[in-house]
């Protein structure tokens, strides 16, 4: 299992352990009908000739021998779905956390945007007719919308360790995928929908954030960074972005008057 | 390039000789004499005279299960697509699903693909008319062509009548501004009406092909073959629009 | 190969000149020309896996004529190396060109139920190719956006290069293929239905029968579905209507037509589609895996009922699976564990399936020719990537491994590798049906081994680059953030092993046609056979199972052919009308 990257998030241990679970029993599985493929290679000769007839099988062998191993391969299977389905309803069935850090992806190609609702805890209305990357303004933000005023919006994902998080997806131009192997997540952000992921992480550290949902020649350069930090230096960290985000939206509404 | 199949005639080759040898008729044999009338046991080619007719009826029926598959794709949009909407500016969840009114004219439209339906029906009746057929399969004259025609002739117009029709409707739909790139319900509109018109053009070349073959083919089960399959399919594509119909009249939300 | 065949004396005409040649209704010739469009597309499709193979690991290397790839170049060829091998190899070969080839053989018909319609279907499937292939020479080239086109990437010209006329050949292409598949599938249902020799019960007919005739139900069925979808979808492109198109469309910061409709919807019904074509295309080579097994040991297919109702009931199930493709999407959650369900319920039947033929394996005396190790090498691989499915089919385990190489190993193996292993057990087995002569052994063990080591050193190694988090689509590895150093050795592995793959096919190529002029020259049945494409009998009337074989069962053979009149009571013989009659009730 070292092929997988350091994990960092809560619901990462487990879904780590019923990966190396799922896995283990796969892959001897695996090494198992590949053995007997080499023995049946192997031992064939030894098999008397054609003059045998078929052996007369009786019922407890045919159980044994056909009816047993496809029950217990089933009731794997079964086992495999109830334990993958525990973890899906704790991830995705179970009703929302109540306090979260609330962040919002925006995928455009071939760019990741992270939007913080800033102080009011709300975002600015977003109009596709304002976006204009050039000038500073990449999600289309309101300016008239005084919820927006103190939006930040960061090219990277900084978030506190320990914290549950609340992911909005959203999409401008084509379909792209949130993947950031770190934290075990993976979720499609589809234009004209809005989608919600969420996680904690707990790990400090840097995890790097992919696109992996083909969008464009850019797909593979289409990657981010999530910095995962203490709760004192997330607060700095937004108070200092906050801070400039209102000082950019009044110099531009009095550049407008 | 032609397969070479190593294949020795071993037995000599049996002459395909069709339908053993019986009249086309639409009656099941009975048993009770003729000796062994299970028609399933003998080999392919000599299983009595609906062989052939069942053939093609099975193919009729796979093609309609592709148009059925195809129908109900499109139409799966009708009932996803209302739920489809966006976040405004405000906020809100808005819709751009809007009522589509009907253009009146598809009542009568319908009336008329019913109506052809039922001549349709005559039509292929009349191909299975135990003496007439008979009377053909001995080679006095064609009584049940000669019946059938005219009907099968008047579904032919009634289908043209549809299809005019259905032009008229969009027609006005497009003078009330609504075209097929209007709105989404104009755009599931107008695709499944085409798709449907498309169809029935295709049904309607059936049907012209199966009224020059019964004047044309020198067999009576090749021309029973060919209106029983376009009449088939002529029925599929009514019953489809009697649904479409349906749901456009008393859908719409 | 030479002179037009005997087998078929009501269709071949004496030759009437180049145009009806070459517009033969002949099934066994039509057969020969999708094996040929089948070897051109495969060709072209591996050709394009190891550019795309020798850029992921030297990402400067410049091609000779061209130079080094963009990455619109990386992604056109995957695009296109995708659409070739799902469509135009693993469909058309295991589902076009060995029933034309062998599917009237087999159920003692002389020929299709409708010859014209099959030959059209043919046609149509060449179109397609043709369309398809013109896509790499229109301006800005073939499509990038995978063979699953999703939209909004597919509804518009400004989301990248080759998004424009590439995508409209691509959807016209698909057309096509549908539309011929369509048309072939139907005449395969008729022809299974109603052409079957005298005695040929449906509890006769040999499982590939029964193989052909749930995948063609299933290409009725899904190929109708993506008929629809790329109709609505062109209708996006050019008639301005919004099926797939979504509100507030930005692309390169120019507002686009504006919709308000779903990109989800494709997603349903391209995987609506998309999953029943993994098992039409892998369906015919289970049922060749079960009468090749029978043959190469000798003995019967135990519970010849249990497998096809296994077969049917994979096809049926394999309809209601398609959402495990879409976990990730946002979906509802409890859907996602729906899909789930049907996922690991259809893993039972294949399980079931892979267990008899494990258990037939250890129940006689094996006859190691080539075919037979290459249905070994589709069980191995089968296996290999059939294990994989119960773990992609949980959606909490899917949501880290969705479109990582851990996917991309799992279909390679289990859809591609096994596919193609069976293709050759086909051509290994029927090739002296064809020419009348053997393919030569040991090449064929040589290919075999090679191939073997090539494909599990290709695909094997990409579960470590799917565990460690490498998406799908990269067409190089070290991004911005992410480089994934330590894939290195791996990558390159998998290249070194994927160019071996490849070149162990020119040992087959070099093979089939050395063995057509110089192979051992075999009288009928050489493999001793008991299905009817075997029979020296052109009407034969059937008596007797697909596969009895084991001694005893003939007066001085181990095998009882289907066509064989049984004078002895050994096997469940009786007169053909009786029989037949008692199985009805």
């Amino acid at each position: 299992m070292r092929w997988l990257p350091p994990n960092g998030a809560l619901h990462g241990f487990a879904l780590d352990r019923l990966l190396r679970w799922n896995l283990d029993v796969v892959f001897w599985l695996f090494a198992a009908s590949q053995v007997l493929l080499v023995i049946a290679l192997v031992w064939r000769r030894r098999v008397a000739g054609a003059d045998t007839p078929v052996p007369s099988r009786s019922l407890a062998t045919r159980l044994l021998t056909e009816w047993l191993p496809l029950l217990a391969i089933a009731a794997l299977y079964g086992w495999m779905l109830v334990t993958g389905h525990q973890l899906w309803a704790a991830r995705r069935e179970a009703p929302p956390a109540a306090e979260t850090v609330r962040v919002e992806v925006t995928g455009v190609q071939f760019q990741w945007y992270f939007r913080y609702p800033g102080a009011d805890g709300r975002y600015g209305a977003v109009q596709p007719e304002l976006i204009n990357a050039p000038q500073g303004n990449p999600l289309g933000i309101d300016p008239g919308d005084a919820y927006g005023a103190d939006d930040v919006v960061s090219s990277i994902l900084m978030l506190p360790a320990g914290h549950a998080v609340d992911l909005t997806l959203r999409s401008q131009d084509v379909i792209h995928g949130l993947f950031i192997p770190g934290m075990r997540l993976k979720q499609d952000a589809i234009p004209g929908m809005i989608g919600h992921l969420q996680f904690t992480p707990t790990v400090p550290g840097r995890y790097s954030i992919l696109c992996s949902q083909v969008c464009g020649l850019g797909h593979g350069r289409m990657q981010a960074m999530l910095r995962v930090v203490a709760e004192a230096d997330f607060d700095r960290w937004m108070a200092a972005r906050e801070r400039a985000a209102l000082e950019a939206h009044t110099a531009s509404s009095e550049a407008a008057r | 390039m032609p397969a070479t199949f190593t294949r020795h005639q071993v037995e000599t080759e049996r002459r395909d000789t069709g339908y053993g040898g019986k009249p086309p008729l639409d009656r099941r044999p009975t048993g009770g004499g003729g000796g062994d009338e299970n028609w399933d046991s003998r080999p392919s080619g000599r299983r009595g005279p609906r062989e052939l007719l069942m053939r093609y009826r099975l193919a009729v029926l796979s093609i309609l299960t592709a148009d059925f598959v195809f129908f109900a794709v499109l139409i799966s949009v009708f009932f996803v697509r209302p739920t489809d909407g966006h976040i405004d500016a405000t906020a809100g969840f808005v819709s751009d699903w809007h009522p589509l009114s009907v253009p009146p004219i598809l009542w009568l439209n319908t009336a008329v693909l019913l109506l052809s339906a039922v001549t349709a029906e005559i039509a292929r009746r009349q191909l299975f008319h135990e003496i007439d057929i008979m009377e053909e399969w001995l080679g006095l004259g064609r009584p049940a062509v000669r019946r059938a025609a005219p009907w099968l002739l008047a579904t032919v117009a009634l289908g043209g009548l549809f299809l005019g029709g259905q032009w008229v409707a969009w027609h006005q739909l497009a003078q009330e501004g609504l075209t097929f790139a209007t709105n989404p319900n104009s755009n599931f509109f107008y695709l499944v009406t085409i798709a449907h018109g498309f169809h029935l053009l295709l049904g309607l070349g059936a049907l012209v092909f199966a009224l020059a073959a019964m004047f044309r083919f020198k067999r009576v089960e090749r021309r029973q073959i060919a209106v029983d399959c376009s009449v088939w399919y002529w029925h599929a594509m009514g019953v489809f629009w009697a649904f479409i119909f349906a749901l456009l009249i008393f859908s719409q939300h | 190969m030479s002179t037009p065949s005997a087998a078929s004396p009501h269709t071949s005409p004496p030759a009437r000149g180049f145009l009806s040649r070459i517009f033969t209704t002949d099934a066994s010739s039509l057969g020969i020309l999708y094996l040929w469009m089948g070897l051109v597309a495969v060709i072209t499709g591996t050709l394009l896996s190891l550019l795309m193979r020798i850029h992921r690991v030297w990402p400067d290397y410049a091609f000779p004529l061209y130079g080094t790839l963009k990455p619109e170049d990386y992604l056109a060829l995957v695009t296109m190396h995708g659409t070739l091998m799902v469509f135009f190899v693993l469909t058309v070969v295991p589902q076009s060109a060995f029933p034309n080839l062998i599917l009237p053989a087999q159920i003692g018909a002389t020929r299709m139920a409708f010859p014209r319609i099959n030959a059209a279907g043919f046609w149509i499937t060449l179109a397609s190719l043709l369309v398809l292939l013109a896509a790499f020479f229109v301006p800005q080239g073939a499509p990038i956006s995978g063979w699953t086109s999703y939209p909004p990437f597919s509804s518009f010209a400004a989301a990248g290069p080759g998004q424009g006329t590439g995508m409209d050949l691509w959807l016209v292409s698909i057309g096509l293929f549908c539309a011929g598949a369509i048309a072939s599938s139907i005449n395969y249902l008729v022809t299974i239905a109603t052409r079957r020799a005298e005695g040929m019960t449906w509890s006769r007919m040999p499982l590939t029968v029964w193989s052909w005739l749930v995948s063609s139900g299933l290409t009725v069925i899904a190929f109708s579905a993506l008929t629809a979808a790329a109709v609505m979808l062109i209708a996006d492109r050019h008639l301005g209507t919004s099926f797939f198109l979504p509100a507030g469309e930005v692309i390169n910061g120019i507002r686009q037509r504006n919709g308000s409709g779903s990109p989800m919807l494709w997603l349903h019904l391209f995987w609506f589609f998309g999953h029943p074509e993994v098992y039409i295309s892998i369906l015919p080579g289970m049922g060749l895996a079960s009468s090749l097994l029978a043959n190469f040991t000798r003995r019967p297919v135990p519970g010849y009922r249990f497998m096809v109702a296994a077969t049917l009931l994979i096809g049926v199930l394999g309809l209601g699976v398609w959402g495990h493709h879409i976990f990730v999407s946002g979906m509802n959650p409890y859907a996602g564990t729906a899909f789930g369900l049907t996922t690991m319920a259809i893993a039972v039947p294949s399980s079931a399936e892979v267990l008899t033929w494990l258990a037939m394996l250890f129940r006689g005396r094996m006859r190691l020719t080539s075919p037979m190790l290459f249905t070994l090498g589709f069980l191995s691989f089968f296996i290999a990537g059939g294990l994989t499915g119960p773990i992609l089919a949980q959606p909490a385990l899917d949501s880290y491994l969705h479109n990582t190489f851990f996917v991309v190993a799992h279909f390679h193996l289990v859809m591609a590798m096994a596919g193609v292993f069976s293709v050759f057990a086909g051509i290994y087995y029927w090739y002296p049906l064809l020419t009348g002569r053997r393919m030569n052994e040991m090449l064929g063990q040589l290919h075999f081994w090679i191939s073997l080591v090539g494909a599990y050193g290709t695909f094997f190694p990409m579960h470590l680059a799917g565990l460690a988090g490498e998406p799908r689509h990269y067409a190089q590895l070290s991004g911005t953030v992410e480089s994934f150093a330590s894939l290195i050795p791996v990558e390159r592995g998998i290249t070194y092993s994927a160019l071996l793959l490849a070149a162990a096919q020119l040992i087959f190529l070099f093979n089939v046609l050395w063995s057509a002029g110089r192979g051992q020259s075999l009288g009928e049945n050489p493999w001793q056979a008991t299905t009817l494409e075997w029979s020296p009998i052109v009407h034969p009337i059937v008596c007797a199972g697909p596969y009895v074989y084991g001694p005893g069962v003939a007066a001085d053979s181990d095998f009882l052919p289907q066509w064989a009149r049984s004078a002895s009571n050994t096997s469940s013989a009786g007169s053909p009308g009786r029989q037949s009659a008692a199985e009805r009730e």
